[in-house]
């Protein structure tokens, strides 16, 4: 009993002793930190996903408060976060950062592109496509591994049942990492209020992709010649669009033959665009 | 000349990072440039010294004539924490990019069994006052060593064609592998 008192009363003793010294301590070394920065980082999402370029959700308040970042600078926040971030520095007008959102620029899954080999190795993508360019026909598509959507730190994509990874949009905050993981690089990032896309990737011949694939892109340069807009161009036998012109009227998506444009639904025609 | 002994003994011979692996996590973590790596050793080396010194007058004014031995561990934890809180503040004060190119690690010396190796492996050794500051010096000087000369390769290694599989974290664990087996050729010089 005696003894326990004791060990209490030093260790407590001792612990005070401490504390004072700290609190002394702490009022000689006090440092005037900029409380906006606390405020700021509250506002950000706190995922620390790294997709602004900053370290973390920390390093960006801190490059926001002193004005080396935009108050949009994250992007996975988008425009919610960027007004509460300019009410807590008083700017004004935050210009909305356009949303992003990834988009799988590859439609051919186990239904529609032939296997030239059977893989039975780990479902990853890197490894498969490190054996001889993957087990698929086509040399430039989905090789079906998911390694995208293990990378997506926010669940917003999963592999459906033809073999391909789809993109939940509204839960996609366009950060990047799935463009990252992507061997192929068929995953783009595209302001989400574009509604057309061409979902192949390929290089190949219009030959050689009808071989392979009953979805790809065979370069027959119907949709160039459609676009109002010169939005499409079609190189080394690929047409690509250039989202900038891009109005989504969606006349490309009637004439390509191989179904190879997507027309996304609930993504209206955008009317007056600037073509600069 | 004792205390030189100690000293180098310290330092050289038994490396508290590269002999006995104490303190590994900022060793790794903290040895990316040379520069954050001598502001981290100079932390921690003062941070050792203060320990050596406040363990000391713990374990011989207080925990020893209270019979409170048992307590040595939680004691020693108490004040080295309080320490590392003590140069926090003060790096924050007057070197804040030296506070934010360290980052968590700073706060981390508090859990760095380092310095809780120090402290314990100076009394297992019943060192008087003097020695047991040597013996923190030395010990801070030995991590600081180790930290620079890991940072130093780490920094050339930056253009180095490493494969792919070994990028970061796990090039850095075969440098320090072999760092320490370069540091075993010293064992039993003093």
């Amino acid at each position: 009993m005696y003894n326990s008192i004791i060990a209490l009363a030093s260790m407590g003793g001792l612990g005070i002793v401490l504390s004072i010294g700290l609190v002394i301590a702490a009022k000689m070394f006090a440092v005037e930190t900029d409380e906006r920065i606390d405020q700021i980082e509250t506002a950000l999402p706190g995922v620390n996903c790294g997709a602004c370029g900053y370290a973390g959700c920390r390093s960006l308040a801190e490059a926001i408060a002193s004005g080396k970042a935009p108050v949009s600078g994250c992007p996975v926040g988008g425009l919610a976060v960027a007004k509460i971030i300019a009410a807590i520095l008083g700017a004004e007008g935050a210009d909305a950062p356009a949303r992003k959102v990834a988009q799988v620029l590859c439609k051919g899954g186990c239904a529609e592109a032939a296997q030239r080999a059977e893989y039975d190795g780990p479902k990853n993508c890197r490894i498969m496509n490190m054996i001889q360019g993957g087990s698929k026909g086509c040399t430039y598509g989905c090789l079906g591994g998911g390694t995208c959507v293990e990378a997506c730190p926010f669940d917003a994509m999963y592999l459906d049942e033809n073999g391909l990874p789809v993109v939940i949009e509204e839960k996609c905050t366009g950060c990047g990492k799935c463009v990252e993981a992507c061997p192929r690089n068929i995953i783009i990032l595209v302001g989400e209020e574009y509604g057309v896309h061409i979902r192949c990737r390929s290089h190949a011949l219009g030959k050689e992709v009808r071989q392979v694939c009953q979805v790809g892109c065979i370069a027959c340069r119907r949709c160039e010649k459609e676009c109002p807009y010169n939005a499409i161009t079609v190189t080394n036998n690929l047409a690509e669009i250039d989202y900038d012109k891009c109005t989504v009227c969606r006349r490309c998506v009637a004439v390509c033959p191989m179904h190879t444009i997507e027309a996304q639904e609930g993504k209206p025609e955008i009317q007056a665009k600037q073509v600069g | 000349m004792e205390y030189l002994l100690l000293f180098i003994a310290t330092v050289v011979v038994n490396n508290f990072v590269l002999v006995q692996f104490l303190g590994c996590c900022p060793f790794l973590g903290v040895s990316r440039q040379v520069s954050t790596s001598i502001g981290m050793g100079i932390a921690t080396t003062f941070v050792m010294v203060m320990a050596a010194l406040a363990s000391w007058l713990i374990q011989h004014f207080i925990l020893v004539p209270l019979g409170l031995e048992y307590l040595q561990t939680l004691a020693f934890i108490l004040v080295i924490a309080a320490l590392v809180q003590l140069v926090e503040m003060f790096l924050h004060k007057s070197i804040p990019g030296l506070y934010r190119a360290m980052g968590i690690f700073l706060p981390l010396i508090t859990t760095n069994c380092a310095v809780l190796g120090l402290a314990i492996n100076a009394v297992l050794r019943d060192y008087n006052l003097g020695e047991s500051l040597v013996y923190g010096f030395g010990a801070g000087v030995g991590f600081t060593l180790a930290l620079i000369l890991m940072a130093g390769m780490r920094e050339e290694l930056q253009f180095a064609d490493i494969p792919k599989p070994l990028q970061g974290q796990a090039i850095a664990l075969i440098l320090a592998g072999l760092l320490s087996l370069a540091f075993s050729g010293f064992a039993g010089m003093i």
